[in-house]
């Protein structure tokens, strides 16, 4: 596998469901968003729902936290006649973007021709942002729930201070980070958030989990994308143009690990984002170097792991990441990467990293909002999160 | 002047072990804080868990430690849902007498401005939900006068 292929696999179709506000997708159900986004992504790509024969989730095939998708509901509802695959990669949101790396593993073991990855989120029930202050206790999260590091953000934030302790990150990168992705925002009609923010009001807004105020956490939205992952070969004589799976990979080390929910992460470790092995293991398969990827979606739950995964994917060095962003590097209009031309999900949805697949799929197609010019290569990025984290290389089928 | 970090109302935490942890949990209803030691190869662990991760041995010395940490990294955490008036200082500390393992806490009764990475700590317990008691950790006094030691 190189970066000009050709690519055994790729991305055929992407579908997605409008974006909501936390309670604002209701009275649809998981199953019903999750239905629109299937159907969507295979009239996006000439095929009918019929055509499905995998299904290749993440995060246990769970919407969200508390809530599930269900291979078997789908077929039921949706007519799809016949399944020879279906598999989740296993913990949470790190899986996002290695789960297009699941679903070319069944298509290449010749398990199944046509696989739809798809998330569904609704948070009325249950918000992200304080999850883990409201599951029930276990002899695990015994040792981690009492300290009343109630979410991801809240766990983050003590990653976030510690690299800023060791680097000297400022508070502005992670406004910068913040900023950019809003800019980015302002022009897609899909967005949540379409107001300019400003450094002021980053630096008057409320603190949360200190270093981390409200604009360094993602949104609570809801929705739900699907995409749709089929041999090259197929891929060739369909609808659109056919976007390579140039790489893919998902895993990490040991010394990672649990990484938020343990803490146990030596000094190397510990202020990153997980993400170094994965992206060793990606630009090896891929031939190439972070100077060669066009554009990047970076998986923006919270701004500094952005930031951390800057330092982990090579586009700057460890610890350097906080003067980067500053410098404007990870801006659409004159940055030297573009970050999250779609907003991010932290101004335009949270979907689980899904809408950054999406992105990366438009900005190979050359139909992106905010399109970098002739961009060949995309990176996408599943969540800094508990192993497996995971990666995505995007590119033009030769 | 700051409000004073506590922790979450303390009758509302609730814990729940099984055969790795029990013990941690029973030694911090004596006031003691313990770390399991793997018997064969003296590595520490936390959270306690089935197998040493240097050796896969399954022998376990709990460890009755002395109660110093330091801060590795904390977080202030404010405006928690239900919780508008509390300030907690969560943190990840080192534990000098079981090194290489971590604990998460919360530093209580300080002004939040008085934690910093490298704070040192020492150990107290505070009882909540079903019997069990909790550790966590105040600022040591000689990190009040560090020309002291």
């Amino acid at each position: 596998m190189s970066a000009s292929g050709p690519f055994d696999t790729a991305i055929v179709g992407v579908g997605a469901t409008p974006y909501y506000r936390r309670g604002g997708s209701a009275p649809q159900t998981i199953t019903e968003l999750a239905g629109k986004a299937i159907i969507a992504a295979c009239e996006d790509a000439g095929l009918s729902v019929k055509d499905i024969d995998g299904f290749a989730y993440y995060s246990g095939a769970g919407a969200g936290y508390g809530q599930s998708m269900d291979t078997a509901t789908f077929m039921e509802t949706l007519g799809i006649p016949e399944v020879t695959f279906s598999a989740a990669l296993t913990s949470g949101g790190g899986g996002s973007a290695g789960s297009i790396g699941l679903a070319r593993a069944a298509i290449l073991a010749g398990d199944a021709t046509v696989v739809v990855t798809v998330m569904a989120l609704q948070q009325v029930k249950q918000r992200l942002g304080t999850v883990f202050g409201a599951v029930a206790p276990s002899p695990e999260n015994s040792f981690l729930q009492p300290s009343g590091l109630v979410g991801p953000g809240h766990l983050m934030s003590v990653l976030a201070r510690r690299h800023m302790h060791d680097y000297g990150t400022r508070r502005e990168a992670f406004a910068e980070i913040a900023l950019s992705s809003r800019e980015n925002a302002l022009t897609r009609p899909k967005a949540i958030m379409r107001t300019p923010l400003t450094l002021d009001d980053y630096f008057n807004a409320r603190m949360i989990a200190d270093p981390l105020c409200l604009f360094d956490f993602c949104l609570e939205t809801e929705g739900a994308v699907a995409v749709l992952t089929t041999s090259a070969e197929r891929a060739r004589d369909l609808r659109r143009t056919p976007v390579g799976v140039v790489a893919a990979a998902h895993g990490g080390v040991r010394e990672w690990g649990r990484a938020f929910a343990w803490y146990g992460m030596p000094d190397e470790y510990f202020a990153s984002s997980g993400h170094a092995p994965i992206a060793r293991r990606l630009y090896d398969r891929a031939g190439i170097t972070p100077d060669d990827i066009d554009v990047a979606l970076i998986y923006d739950h919270f701004t500094p792991m952005v930031l951390m995964q800057l330092e982990d994917y090579g586009f700057c060095k460890k610890g350097e990441g906080g003067p980067f962003v500053e410098s404007g590097a990870i801006r659409y209009k004159g940055g030297s990467i573009p970050v999250n031309p779609h907003g991010g999900q932290l101004s335009e949805a949270y979907v689980i990293g899904m809408t950054h697949i999406v992105e990366g799929v438009e900005q190979i197609r050359g139909t992106a909002v905010n399109q970098v010019p002739d961009a060949k290569l995309a990176l996408v990025t599943g969540g800094p999160a508990a192993l497996p984290v995971s990666g995505l290389i995007l590119g033009r089928m030769a | 002047m700051s409000t004073l970090t506590t922790t979450l109302p303390p009758a509302g935490i609730q814990i729940t072990t099984d055969s790795a942890t029990e013990p941690f949990w029973q030694a911090a209803k004596e006031n003691r804080l313990v770390a399991p030691r793997c018997a064969d190869c003296g590595t520490f662990r936390l959270p306690p868990s089935p197998f040493c991760p240097t050796c896969q041995s399954q022998n376990v010395d709990w460890v009755t430690l002395s109660g110093r940490a330091t801060v590795y990294s904390f977080s202030i955490v404010t405006g928690v849902p239900g919780q508008p008036e509390l300030t907690l200082a969560a943190v990840v500390v080192d534990l000098p007498d079981a090194p290489g393992a971590r604990l998460v806490s919360n530093v209580i009764d300080t002004d939040p401005d008085a934690v910093r990475i490298g704070t040192p700590l020492i150990v107290d317990f505070i009882e909540i939900a079903d019997g069990w008691k909790l550790p966590v950790f105040r600022v040591a006094a000689e990190a009040a006068a560090p020309a002291g030691r």
